[in-house]
């Protein structure tokens, strides 16, 4: 461009500049957005995402002076034929006192099957204080055609849980898994 | 430097390869008014089911397809490049530079829009359908559950996204690098600056929406988790993702319309802007506050209450510089010797209509209220009014306010006149009813609806009608100026206007300001 122009700097310069911008950008959606919005629904216990973790308990000692009900719910993902229930809807614990439960499936299909279960917790402020030390929803559950199953639960309601919290309602939805996980079938 | 004072080249490749931005800037309007009678087909469309209640014209399903394909081609393919192509013929001319910085970019940043919209355009006809998920797409509905048609849909936003980068990069390296001598940063024209603040606004969000639909692509068939549950991942961080880019975008929007009115209002009051850097200060705030209010879209997904509050007040921040822009507007014309010509009266329009659309907005950022608003016609009520009234009024406004310098013709002022009472009645009639029937509770993206909003829903089509009907009087009107209007020689078109654009011959030349002009005053001073 001939004449005289108020800038020094080649337009070029800053063009790769704002380039390596865009590009910034692109790679904070994968790298900083999505670990930190899992970071902070696992810190702060947002959206009832409970811990993928098993919980390694202090010793401390049980608040007999108060009892919360915990209940459980299961439900089957859209088109997922299992049969799929807590052998117990409703329990009353102290917080503080290991309990444990059996859901149970059924996999009713001609097929081997794989599912995971994801949990949720409501109200969803109560799940940083609900421990699983462990949890079928830790791992996948592969099961043969008409084969059954009972996953047990093991779980421990924070001492600390807020005394206006007095029923946890924890969910699983079970979804169908077996496209995406062929190595589990070979191992039925 | 001799060869660049040839005219231009003549036929179909004239288009096809020129880097001049007078062309470039003439075919991005073009499109854009092309994709908005498209758009506002499809309106049409939904309007027509709407008439009554019932089931009347089209399956529920192609009402979806109507209602997501209407967003994203008004949106995306309307107001978006009609801004670009309005930045791409008057910010050289407005800061002395002979073209934009980088001219064949330009050229290709232009020239990848059409395909994309084809292809989106395309999918309206494939097996199952065009997508049918609204305009903002959320997941799982746009994966799980859409159509196959939905790749077509990602590939297509990934194309236009990247044209919008491209051309914002050109926007700011032509404003940062290319300006004449004396053309401070404190002196260009308001346009010129909410430019700048929407380009980089641009650059940052653009490839945000990028990664959002490179995350559906990769949940469809690239087997990852990132929006399922059942693998792990989250719903609700698509809507995250996508209100991140997605509130930046409305600012994107309506920042060049507020550019316009801040050149109109004044040619028209005969007066120069009040609060010049106020106005400046006030898009940058703006700017900035765009990218911590996001989450006001998704009040209703469970949020814990610290940030149902944060994003809140910072929602009801907003209306602090917007406020300020309203009234350095009115105070502009505060005791100006006022004519109302088109452009004004599109300006004059605006600024009611908008403020209005801000006051809804206001409404709808008290967090404890919107879970009654939420996704009812009182929200397609308010963006309407911000988005219509607001971007579309202004981009009216500014063809018939630079049509004259741009074709050496003048467009007849009655036809004028008469487009915008029409519009502006249209527009109330459309739009002011589904306040009410928002409020009563109907939701948005239905096709039929209770009989208690019958009548409301009724005056809406009738009045969505004469609004798209009064945009073929803007079309014959601008096509009429260009080929028979009365000729206009001066170079100050509008006595009131100001700026370097009309020292330039009229009709514009086909190179301006290859030799930087001497920016005698600040701009828009007297």
């Amino acid at each position: 461009m001939s004449g005289l122009r108020l800038s020094k700097v080649p337009a070029t310069d800053t063009a790769l500049k704002l380039l390596a911008v865009a590009v910034l950008m692109f790679s904070f959606v994968f790298v900083v957005m999505v670990p930190l919005y899992n970071v902070l629904c696992d810190a702060l216990g947002i959206n009832g995402k409970t811990s993928g973790q098993a919980y390694t308990s202090v010793p401390v000692s049980v608040d007999t002076s108060r009892k919360v009900t915990v209940q459980f719910v299961a439900i089957n993902n859209d088109g997922m034929p299992w049969t799929f229930a807590p052998d117990d809807r409703v329990m009353r614990v102290h917080p503080g006192a290991a309990t444990g439960t059996m859901f149970h499936a059924v996999n009713p299909t001609n097929a081997n099957m794989v599912a995971q279960a994801i949990p949720s917790i409501s109200p969803s402020r109560a799940a940083a204080f609900f421990h699983k030390t462990e949890c079928f929803c830790f791992d996948q559950q592969a099961l043969a055609s008409n084969a059954t199953v009972d996953m047990p639960l093991q779980f421990i309601v924070d001492q600390e849980l807020p005394g206006d919290i007095h029923t946890i309602t924890l969910s699983y939805t079970l979804f169908d898994i077996t496209d995406s996980v062929q190595d589990g079938l070979a191992a039925l | 430097m001799g060869d660049h004072h040839h005219g231009p080249a003549t036929g179909v490749t004239r288009w096809l390869f020129t880097t001049n931005h007078k062309d470039i800037g003439t075919m991005y309007l073009w499109f854009s008014f092309a994709m908005f009678l498209l758009g506002g087909f499809f309106a049409m469309v939904i309007r027509a089911e709407l008439f009554q209640p019932g089931m009347q014209l089209v399956e529920p399903g192609f009402f979806n397809q109507m209602t997501t394909l209407h967003g994203l081609i008004m949106v995306f393919g309307a107001i978006m490049p009609s801004f670009v192509g309005l930045a791409n013929w008057l910010i050289p001319m407005m800061i002395g530079a002979p073209d934009m910085a980088l001219p064949r970019m330009n050229n290709w940043s232009f020239w990848i829009l059409p395909p994309a919209f084809l292809m989106l355009a395309s999918t309206l006809f494939m097996e199952g359908g065009a997508p049918a998920f609204g305009w903002t797409f959320y997941a799982p509905l746009s994966t799980t559950y859409a159509a196959p048609s939905v790749t077509f849909f990602i590939f297509a936003i990934h194309i236009l996204g990247v044209s919008s980068i491209m051309g914002s990069i050109n926007i700011i390296a032509t404003v940062m690098n290319m300006r004449a001598p004396g053309m401070t940063y404190m002196k260009m024209p308001m346009f010129v600056w909410t430019w700048l603040i929407t380009a980089f606004l641009l650059v940052a969000v653009m490839p945000v929406l990028a990664g959002a639909v490179t995350m559906m692509l990769m949940d469809i068939h690239f087997g990852t988790s990132f929006f399922s549950a059942a693998g792990g991942g989250d719903p609700v961080l698509f809507q995250h993702i996508f209100w991140f880019f997605g509130h930046p975008e409305v600012y994107i929007i309506i920042l060049p319309a507020f550019g316009v009115v801040s050149q109109i209002i004044p040619a028209f009051s005969r007066k120069p802007l009040f609060g010049y850097a106020s106005m400046v200060y006030a898009t940058a705030s703006i700017a900035f506050l765009s990218f911590i209010v996001w989450a006001h879209h998704m009040y209703t997904v469970g949020m814990p209450l610290a940030g149902e509050l944060f994003f809140m007040y910072a929602t009801m921040l907003i209306a602090v510089p917007t406020g300020v822009k309203v009234f350095n507007w009115i105070t502009t014309m505060w005791r100006g010797s006022l004519t109302f010509e088109t452009p004004m009266l599109f300006c004059i329009g605006f600024l009611v209509l908008f403020t209005l659309g801000g006051f809804t907005g206001l409404m709808l950022s008290i967090a404890p209220a919107d879970f009654q608003y939420h996704d009812t016609y009182f929200v397609v009520a308010h963006f309407h009014y911000v988005m219509v009234a607001g971007a579309v009024f202004s981009m009216t406004a500014a063809i018939y306010y630079w049509l004259p310098k741009w074709c050496g013709r003048m467009y007849s002022e009655s036809m004028g006149k008469t487009h915008f009472w029409i519009s502006f009645i249209g527009f109330n009639i459309t739009f002011f009813p589904q306040h009410f029937v928002g409020l009563a509770g109907m939701p948005r993206r239905i096709p039929d609806y209770a009989l208690q909003f019958a009548d409301f829903n009724m005056m809406s089509s009738i009045g969505a009608f004469i609004y798209g009907a009064s945009q073929l009087l803007f079309l014959y009107n601008v096509v009429a100026t260009i080929v028979a209007g009365k000729p206009v020689s001066e170079e100050k078109v509008w006595d009131g206007a100001e700026g370097l654009e009309w020292t330039v011959a009229t009709p514009a030349p086909y190179h301006t300001f290859e030799e930087p002009p001497a920016v005698p005053k600040p701009v828009g001073t007297f």
